[in-house]
């Protein structure tokens, strides 16, 4: 069992924007005890007047190695706009965690992985390419990816290399407001999309969704439909931050 | 209010509990459906957060904070399944 968590403070150590709109902080915890894909902090920010507003960001990093979490930019947020556009390295936030132990992905598990990400639901997704990287994991992973435009594809070039370099990985973007030339027309994720790109449900992979309410309710319904066991499914949803 | 859902509870949780509850199973009291808390449907913001059952929409938890206290009401659960790490 572990121990009660609590918050501490850790200092931004450096910065760097994923899109225009998606930044990532690395973040410099003392005694940080390590964390698993898929796990999330707690961030809370406290104003002078003592109101304070506390959000959840995935964990963008593979562990060992840094802390980061990457922001995606929310025009009417309350948290996000500062973490995007004003802390800068040596500034301190408050945070909690690791926390969640139900939404990761263990490397012991030999099964076949499905990630499927809307937005800025590749986040907890992408800490689990890094870390399979980084242990060298065997499992064959795909990773289909909705975005709106190609400019808005977090980690774009870093998930080019890795299929470059690692032929057990798989990437697939869904483009639903623009296409670049040759992708084809923009559509919303579909039943075609995640049939030719996901695994067939007889390989019984573990399927990983992670994105806003409504892409997530129709990414799972799509993959029941299709067969997948729903026990073998596995969900977070963002809201506002 | 923005739709979340039950992994987003895990913080304050992990306050209450020395075990991650994320993967904890719940059985609902209304329609007996069983599910992992981190499957609950959530909304945010609130002053508290509410967990529905993703079945019924029952009221399975509520969880409101202070900043010197928690409190929890569990009364839609029958039954709270915590796994032990090995």
């Amino acid at each position: 069992m572990k121990n009660r968590i609590s918050w501490r403070v850790a200092t931004v150590s450096s910065a760097r924007w994923e899109t225009a709109s998606a930044r990532t902080l690395v973040l410099d915890v003392p005694d940080w005890p390590g964390h698993l894909p898929g796990q999330h902090i707690d961030v809370r920010l406290t104003a002078e007047d003592g109101y304070s507003a506390q959000r959840s960001y995935s964990i963008a990093s593979a562990w060992p190695g840094s802390l980061e979490i990457t922001v995606q930019r929310l025009a009417d947020g309350e948290v996000s706009p500062y973490l995007t556009d004003e802390v800068q390295p040596g500034d301190q936030i408050e945070l909690r965690g690791p926390v969640g132990g139900w939404f990761v992905w263990r490397s012991s598990s030999p099964a076949p992985v499905l990630l499927i990400a809307g937005g800025s639901g590749v986040v907890p997704l992408m800490s689990m390419i890094r870390a399979r990287g980084d242990a060298r994991g065997r499992q064959p992973f795909r990773l289909i990816y909705s975005v709106r435009t190609p400019e808005d594809a977090a980690y774009a070039d870093e998930l080019r290399r890795r299929v470059r370099d690692d032929p057990g990985l798989d990437v697939h973007f869904v483009y639903t407001r623009k296409a670049p030339e040759g992708a084809g027309t923009p559509k919303r994720i579909d039943v075609a999309a995640i049939n030719s790109h996901g695994w067939p449900p007889d390989f019984q992979p573990d399927c990983y969704v992670c994105g806003p309410t409504g892409f997530v309710e129709t990414a799972a319904d799509i993959l029941v439909a299709l067969g997948h066991d729903p026990k073998r499914i596995r969900t977070e949803r963002f809201g506002g931050a | 209010m923005m739709e979340i859902d039950g992994n987003a509870l895990g913080g304050d949780l992990s306050e209450i509990f020395a075990a991650d509850m994320t993967g904890a199973v719940f059985t609902c009291a209304g329609c007996r459906h069983t599910g992992a808390v981190a499957t609950l449907r959530v909304w945010e913001p609130a002053p508290g957060l509410v967990g529905r059952c993703p079945s019924c929409t029952d009221v399975i938890l509520r969880l409101v904070r202070t900043p010197s206290r928690v409190f929890l009401s569990l009364t839609g659960a029958t039954r709270l399944e915590i796994p032990l790490e090995s």
